[in-house]
């Protein structure tokens, strides 16, 4: 807008205001973040007795050398590491397959199928029948339980048809010209000019698996297949110090406490996050944007 | 062809079915590739969606793990009565409906307040970096969130610290094992997390306000405020409609990832909600019929409040879902 007027009075004391109150919302976000971190980096035995706000009054490293050298933290994070990368690219690839035949002109059934799934959308099982089909699977304790029943979402669906309907039906016909048939033209022309929409759906996804916890909690019970949420859940709601206890390897100096440990993983568990996020910022906010206009 | 070229006249129009029929037949074959793609994805859906669904009927039988959900007897409405007699329905019903209510109150406007100031920051970097900020701890999990809570309402955490320092208590307080704060700590909690997500669908319907109807409004001699008020907020009374359909529809959504973190036994009074009784009575106790019947009345419930809302919002302002 073009303000020919100079800012009266009223407008600079507003503009004051919003701007400082939008700055303490950004303080009120970030700061307890901030004392985490700062906490996580303070010899635990020290930190017990409180007060560090803005620095690590002594800083440390052993709660991270802690969390390294548990072979239990490290074989959760490598379950969570496993399951985001497999589970992602699992959801992206079938989901956006399935979206591009659905959403195929002149597709016989293409109505009953799109009906079939927006039932899905409004109806659920619920906890107990979903529980009781993943054990008639044999998915319980099985590390599949991660990626299989997470491997599809008619929502998503939603979102990669809104995409594929706008691609030129021109890049088609020159691949089929050209000999090829619908899984080499879905591999070779459809996905690679889909990328922003792959992007959104795959970070969407990604995010997902790499923060659900409840997966692990209702169908692992052995220890070494649960991601590093649920060994955290454990830790936090359960207050199982017995299992932070057990997690702190012999050699290691005695500052370190299961609050210090507890920390530590917290940080390095959302530090993947937080360092990607600046760069995938964009596709969210875009992708927010598809899902709101048609979902 | 060589059918119709045999048949008698009076039975062309069979001859025309038959020849529809081929021609259906040569298009399902040209598409047989992309069938494949979509059945795999509707096999997918019928286990993974629909048998649950059919599961569901263990709500009016009773289910033996032992047995097979079609060989489990038929009980009707028992598990339902039970359910609506049992000690912790009032407290489940209070706890539920309580959060949810209070969220909808506060953490329903809030976005929209937000969105309308934020939009009113004249630096477009500054809003840009404000945005980004906001939007960060919608990816935290909600594990780490609770992990942060304990950390700040532990007996040494800031809370308590800073309250101890202003002379506002004289002792420590388990925030965590009194009832009595549970229900706060839920709600602001969730709104930390949420507020700059929820806005993000306000601002980009702020975005696409015409310039034009800003500018009359200053020629009228409006100011921010005004401008705000009846140029911004009129402009985006539908998206606001929409996701208060969706908002009042999860009313009963009482958040269970949240919850689950942040609920233990000293506070359950206050915290034991539908999806979290479900989970106990399913999980832990193993009763799994009552337990199924229990989120069954929940689902019931909700899709009357959805109509209910999609009602409402129509004739209020012809705005609605479907």
């Amino acid at each position: 807008m073009f303000s020919i007027k100079r800012k009266t009075k009223g407008e600079a004391l507003f503009d004051l205001f919003n701007n400082f109150g939008m700055l303490a919302i950004c303080f009120a976000t970030l700061y307890p973040i901030w004392y985490v971190l700062v906490n996580a980096f303070n010899e635990g035995q020290d930190g017990m007795r409180g007060g560090i706000y803005w620095w690590p009054r002594v800083f440390s490293f052993e709660s991270f050398d802690a969390v390294f050298q548990s072979s239990g933290i490290m074989t959760a994070m490598g379950i969570t590491v496993a399951k985001t990368l497999l589970g992602t690219v699992l959801h992206v690839f079938f989901t956006a397959m399935v979206a591009y035949a659905f959403s195929r002109r002149g597709l016989i059934g293409g109505k009953i199928y799109i009906l079939f799934g927006t039932v899905t959308l409004f109806f659920g099982g619920g906890l107990i029948p979903t529980y009781l089909l993943m054990k008639d699977l044999h998915l319980l304790d099985n590390f599949l339980v991660y990626i299989i029943p997470a491997m599809f979402s008619f929502f998503d669906l939603i979102i990669f048809m809104t995409f594929f309907r706008d691609i030129p039906d021109g890049l088609e016909e020159a691949a089929r010209i050209d000999g090829a048939n619908d899984w080499l033209i879905f591999i070779k022309v459809i996905l690679p000019v889909s990328m922003p929409v792959i992007a959104t759906i795959a970070l969407f996804h990604g995010v997902y698996q790499w923060n659900d916890y409840f997966a692990g909690v209702i169908y692992m019970n052995n220890m070494d297949l649960q991601p590093v949420q649920t060994y955290l859940y454990r830790v936090v709601a359960q207050s199982s110090s017995s299992q932070m206890l057990a997690a702190i390897p012999g050699g290691i100096g005695k500052s370190v406490t299961t609050q210090s440990i507890k920390l530590a993983t917290m940080v390095v568990t959302t530090l993947p996050i937080v360092l990607a996020y600046p760069f995938l910022q964009k596709y969210f906010v875009k992708g927010m944007m598809i899902g709101s206009i048609k979902g | 062809m060589k059918t119709q070229l045999n048949s008698a006249p009076t039975s062309l129009s069979a001859a025309d079915a038959k020849a529809a029929r081929s021609k259906w037949l040569r298009k399902l074959y040209s598409q047989r590739h992309i069938q494949i793609m979509a059945l795999l994805g509707v096999v997918w859906m019928i286990i993974f969606n629909y048998v649950p669904m059919y599961g569901v009927i263990i709500a009016f039988k009773e289910f033996n793990i032992v047995k097979s959900i079609s060989e489990a007897p038929w009980v009707g409405f028992m598990h339902f009565k039970e359910f609506f007699q049992d000690d912790s329905f009032m407290d489940v019903m209070r706890n539920t409906l309580g959060i949810s209510l209070i969220k909808l109150a506060i953490g329903f406007p809030l976005p929209i307040i937000f969105a309308l100031f934020l939009n009113e920051v004249r630096s477009v970097g500054f809003k840009k970096a404000i945005q980004t900020i906001s939007y960060l701890p919608h990816f935290l999990s909600w594990v780490i969130l609770g992990g942060i809570l304990t950390t700040w309402l532990a007996d040494v955490g800031v809370i308590n610290n800073l309250l101890l320092a202003l002379k506002f208590i004289k002792e420590p307080i388990s925030y965590l094992a009194e009832p009595s704060y549970f229900w706060s700590i839920i709600i602001t909690s969730d709104i930390w997390k949420e507020l700059g997500w929820s806005a993000i669908i306000y601002l980009a319907a702020i975005a696409s306000v015409s310039p034009e109807m800003y500018e009359a409004a200053t020629i009228d001699g409006a100011g921010r405020f005004q401008k705000m008020w009846y140029v911004t907020l009129p402009s985006i009374k539908s998206t606001i409609s929409i996701l208060f359909i969706l908002a009042v529809s999860g009313v009963l959504n009482s958040n269970f990832d949240q919850i689950l973190v942040l609920r233990n036994s000293l506070n359950e009074s206050a915290s034991n909600v539908i999806d979290i009784y479900v989970y106990q009575t399913g999980m832990q106790q193993g009763r799994y019929s009552y337990s199924t019947a229990v989120g069954l009345f929940k689902s019931v419930i909700a899709l009357i409040l959805l109509l209910i809302a999609n009602r409402v919002t129509k004739k209020m302002n012809d705005t609605s879902l479907f």
